[in-house]
Parts: structure tokens; C-alpha cells; sequence
């Protein structure tokens, strides 16, 4: 749906984007990440035909971003970062004027109005004025005006940025409807881990305007060596267990009274891993976050040329010999 | 993907009447932006009008009614170039980026908003004029006419002017400079409070460099009977002007970034 060629787009003093490549799959919800300045919205902007990269070059519903901006205009649906409703006009009113802006012909105008506002619940507002909607209405109402003109895609810059947790699960919940209902693929950018792990297909890490990692959520997590559990007991490991025999556990250690398992899936295999066990003190369990990625990630390409890295492992080749 | 060649020109009239519809819905709610609008062209028309017209000057007429065509022009002055300049506002929330991913063209954008600018200015004049009437200013048909031609010509290059501006003025602040540098210039070199006949020459040089010079003649000419041209110079040059600046519009708000 999306193929995204070594796109470049450099700025006087610094690169927003460094030779960036990917592709994203039809109907699916494809995240991108990364700290603050990545180039996460510059890349949006580029996909959405506002600005003109550098060197290379992208493809949205097969269009040319560069040769057919307008075909790809008609592909697509844009929700920005600020509000971009005229907040005097009623919600219906902003809607009649983007079809307009659209060509989406008179007939089936109404009924595809009436459409996407019950699609995002704002049916029986319609003739407020949109300064009387919450912050999380507004964004609804302006994923409606995104997906008036059926587009194949649909962008949402931080959608529920600046919302109240409430309205961040009901926005999911519309999303997840619009994905199923509409058919129609969509990316998102987000600063909320908790968010992407929740919608996303895919996710693609982006830091200093190149993509390093890029997989589904689950995968991410597993790369971290999947879900730790920590069996503490009163007198001494039980010798007899074996613990590595398990085919869901990936590695054990022990640790004075305590025996560290990496396994997959702790909410569906504890029950047989800790089956007969005696003398058993605590246990602890931890499922590592998309956070815990996102901060190894964004981690390692901080810390890479950093000085205390340096210094830090010069100190321990030092002590080695 | 609902568009085919066949339905393009009925697409982009869409468009225009969509700019257009959102302009004029934003104006008519904004209450206190019309009522200001109205105010200052009746305080100047009245204090300066009534203060000045008590000084006996030598100029043919009441001063009250001989800068009654100009400050038809300076409403229309005010209300365009201000206009224009507010996609300064579009861009600083995302209304202008949400335009500019919809499939239309810069110029009907631009297009678009020029008529929004027109209609605008016609709601401002339209009171002006009824005001005219206690004045003692008598409309023919012909006159109506020729008032309604000169203000929305002028309407549409000033709103032009504005765009042009705003295209390449980022910053509200931005906007302070267009009001200094821009709206007042235009207002007080037209001759809209004085007669252009026996200036210095280096000011008289400036009048005529400024359109709305033709527009306060034409007017004048129209209504008083007064002008220092006659009324088809002054169209004549007005939709010149008009022209050029429509030209040089359309290019810089081509060539405006989005983002």
C-alpha cells in the first residue's frame, strides 16, 4: 500500500530524514515511533504530498508522491497533530465543506456524512459548534472528515495526544472499528507505547530519521528474551527441577535462592511451569513492555558513540587483561 | 477515485463554493470581528468627517460627503487585506494544511478565497451605503452599479495583496507589519481624505502607485461628480493593477510551503 524508497530530506544544518526505507501492508495498522525529532512527522508530511524530500522517493496506492500528488490526495486522509476544525462551525458543517473539497458528488453527500459521523459517535452533535466538543470529540470528528472520500489511507498524527486516559480507550476502540469497518490501512504515530502495542500490526522505530527496527509488537517484545519469571525459595533450589526442560523456556539462571527463567507467554505456561513445586517463597513476573524496546532501541543508538561508552568498555577490556 | 475527467470543472466550482461557504460562515459568527469592521469605517466617516468638514475647507462639497467614496474604499481597504493575511491564522492551527492535502489546486484555493474576501467586503459597503443615505446621498441605478464594480474589483486585488503577503509572512507578529506597511500606506496616499489635484509632487508620484487612488477617484466620480479622472481611466487602470497583483498572488501562493 505504502513502499518508501531511501527517502532523504535535509534541512540547511541536519538531516530529518537519513536514507529511509520501509513498506506497509494493506489493511494493516503500521506504527511509527521514536523520541521527539526522529522525523515521524516529517515523514508524514512527505507521504501526504506537503513537502518534497530531498533524494528519494515514495509510493502511496501507487501513486508517485512527487508526479501524481493529486491521485495520492484522493488516496488518502489526514489527521494533523493541532486541530484543524473550524471550531465556530457546527461538526456537520466542517464535513460539508470537506466533501465539497473533495468532489464527493451530491448524491450519496449526505448519506456518507451521516455515515462517518455515527462511524465515530458524534451522530446526535452534529449541530454543535465544534468549540463545545471535548478534545477527544474533535479528534473523532476530525478522523470522520478523514475518511469522508473512502480513502485507502489513513494518517493519524498522534491521535490521542493530550487526551484524558478515558478518551485515549475510547478513541482505540473507534479505531480499531474504523480499521474493520472502512477497510482502509492505516498509520499512525505515537509517543504512547502502551498505544502502539495495543493497535498496531506493525511497528517502525525511527531515530535520527532511519528506521532501526521494525516488526510486530509481540516480535519487538520477544527480541528482548520474551517474559522473565523469578522463583524465590525459602531453603535452596530444588535440585531435582529441571526447569529447562520446558520447550516455552528459552534460559535459566540461578541466583542464590533464586532461579530466573526467560519463557514465552508467562500468562498461559505458569501453571505447568510451577506444577508440584514446594518451598516456594515468592514469585515475580514481568512481561517486558514496548517500552522496555523502546528505551533498549532508542538506548543503543544514544549510547553508541557516547564518551562514558567508551570510557566504560575500555575500563573492562582493561581489567580483562 | 470518485473524480473522472469528465466531472473535473463541476469539482473544482465545489471547491470554490466550499471556500467560499467556510469564509463566509466564519465571518458572519465572528461577531465582534464584523462588529469592528463596521465600527471604524463610521467613526472615521463622522469624527474625522464632521471635525475636519468644521474647517472650512476648499474642496467643492461638505467634507463628510467628499470622503464618503473614500471610506467606501477604506472598508474595502481593511476588510480585504486583512482577509487575505488571515491564512497567517489557517497555518498557525492545521486548517491550511488540511486544505492543502485535499485534491485542489493552489489557484482555486487562492481563487476561493478571493470570493470569500469580495462577499465580505459587499456586506461591509452594503451598510456603509445605507448610512450614505443620511447623509443625504442619492443612488441612481447607474451609480449602484458603478459602486458595485469598483468595490468588488478592488476587493479582489486587495485580497490578492493580502494572500500574497500572507504567503510568505510565517509569524502572527508578521501580521503587524502587513497593517503598518501595507493597509494604512494604501489608505492615506488614495486621496480617501484629501484631494490628489495640488499635491507635492513626490507624494502625488506616490498616489499613483497605489490602487486604491483609482478606486476613491472613480467613486468620487460616481457619486460626486468630483473625479480627477474620468471614471473609465480610473476602471481602466484599476483592472490593471488588479491583473498584475492577481498574477503575482496566484505564483507566491503557488509556491508557499505547506508545512
Amino acid at each position: 500500500m505504502i513502499i518508501v524508497k531511501n527517502l532523504v530530506k535535509r534541512y540547511s544544518d541536519f538531516n530529518a530524514l537519513n536514507d529511509l526505507s520501509f513498506e506497509v501492508n494493506e489493511n494493516e495498522i503500521f506504527g511509527l515511533l521514536g523520541p521527539n525529532g526522529a522525523g515521524k512527522t516529517t515523514l508524514i508530511h512527505i507521504l501526504a504530498t506537503l513537502l518534497k524530500p530531498t533524494q528519494g522517493g515514495a509510493i502511496v496506492n501507487g501513486f508517485d508522491v512527487l508526479r501524481d500528488a493529486i491521485k495520492v490526495r484522493e488516496s488518502i486522509g489526514v489527521v494533523f497533530q493541532a486541530p484543524s476544525s473550524d471550531d465556530i462551525l457546527t461538526g456537520y458543517e466542517n464535513l460539508k465543506i470537506h466533501a465539497l473539497l473533495y468532489g464527493i458528488p451530491r448524491k450519496i453527500r449526505e448519506k456518507r456524512i451521516s455515515e462517518v459521523l455515527e462511524l465515530v459517535g458524534l451522530e446526535d452533535r452534529k449541530n454543535d459548534q465544534v468549540k463545545k466538543y471535548s478534545g477527544g470529540m474533535r479528534r473523532r470528528l476530525e478522523i470522520a472528515r478523514g475518511l469522508l472520500h473512502n480513502p485507502k489511507v489513513l494518517f493519524l498524527d498522534e491521535p490521542t495526544l493530550g487526551l484524558d486516559p478515558q478518551s485515549r480507550e475510547t478513541m482505540w476502540r473507534y479505531i480499531k472499528k474504523i480499521v474493520k469497518e472502512e477497510k482502509v490501512t492505516i498509520i499512525l504515530t505515537t509517543h504512547y507505547m502502551e498505544e502502539a502495542d495495543m493497535l498496531c500490526d506493525r511497528i517502525g522505530f525511527i531515530s535520527n530519521g532511519k528506521i532501526i527496527a521494525l516488526d510486530s509488537p509481540s516480535k519487538l517484545k520477544q527480541e528482548l528474551g520474551g517474559d522473565m519469571v523469578k522463583i524465590t525459595f525459602n531453603d535452596g533450589i530444588p535440585s531435582k527441577r529441571d526447569f529447562a526442560h520446558f520447550d516455552f523456556v528459552h534460559k535459566v539462571e540461578q541466583n542464590g535462592n533464586s532461579v530466573i527463567i526467560y519463557m514465552d507467554e508467562v500468562n498461559s505456561n505458569m501453571h505447568r511451569l510451577i506444577k508440584d513445586l514446594e518451598g516456594v517463597q515468592t514469585i515475580e513476573y514481568k512481561k517486558p513492555t514496548l517500552n522496555d524496546v523502546f528505551l533498549k532501541l532508542s538506548g543503543d543508538s544514544l549510547s553508541g558513540d557516547s564518551p562514558e561508552g567508551g570510557f566504560m568498555q575500555r575500563y573492562a577490556q582493561y581489567k580483562k587483561t | 477515485m470518485l473524480n473522472t475527467k469528465k466531472h473535473n470543472s463541476k469539482i473544482v466550482l465545489g471547491q470554490l463554493y466550499a471556500l467560499w461557504l467556510r469564509e463566509i460562515k466564519v465571518f458572519l459568527r465572528e461577531r465582534s470581528r464584523l462588529i469592528a469592521s463596521t465600527f471604524t469605517p463610521l467613526l472615521w466617516l463622522f469624527v474625522i468627517g464632521s471635525g475636519l468638514g468644521s474647517t472650512n475647507l476648499q474642496i467643492g462639497t461638505d467634507y463628510e460627503k467628499f470622503i464618503f467614496p473614500g471610506i467606501i474604499c477604506m472598508s474595502v481597504i481593511f476588510t480585504s487585506v486583512f482577509f487575505g493575511s488571515y491564512i497567517i491564522w489557517d497555518r498557525k492551527f492545521d486548517f491550511l494544511k488540511s486544505v492543502m492535502v485535499a485534491p485542489a489546486s493552489r489557484t482555486t484555493v487562492f481563487i476561493g478565497k478571493t470570493f470569500g474576501g469580495m462577499t465580505t467586503s459587499l456586506f461591509q459597503v452594503a451598510i456603509i451605503l445605507a448610512i450614505g443615505i443620511a447623509l443625504g446621498i442619492n443612488y441612481d441605478a447607474l451609480t449602484l452599479l458603478q459602486i458595485l464594480s469598483i468595490v468588488l474589483i478592488l476587493s479582489f486585488c486587495l485580497t490578492s495583496l493580502g494572500l500574497t503577503f500572507g504567503s510568505y509572512i510565517e509569524s502572527l507578529e508578521g501580521f503587524q507589519l502587513i497593517v503598518s506597511f501595507v493597509v494604512f500606506p494604501l489608505f492615506f496616499l488614495s486621496g480617501a481624505l484629501f484631494p490628489i489635484d495640488n499635491l507635492p509632487a513626490w507624494l502625488k508620484f506616490i498616489t499613483l502607485v497605489d490602487p486604491a487612488t483609482y478606486s476613491v477617484d472613480a467613486l468620487r466620480n460616481s457619486i460626486l461628480h468630483l473625479g480627477t479622472y474620468s471614471f473609465e481611466l480610473d476602471l481602466a487602470i484599476l483592472l490593471l493593477f488588479t491583473f498584475i497583483i492577481t498574477l503575482i498572488g496566484i505564483f507566491s501562493f503557488r509556491r508557499m510551503k505547506a508545512v
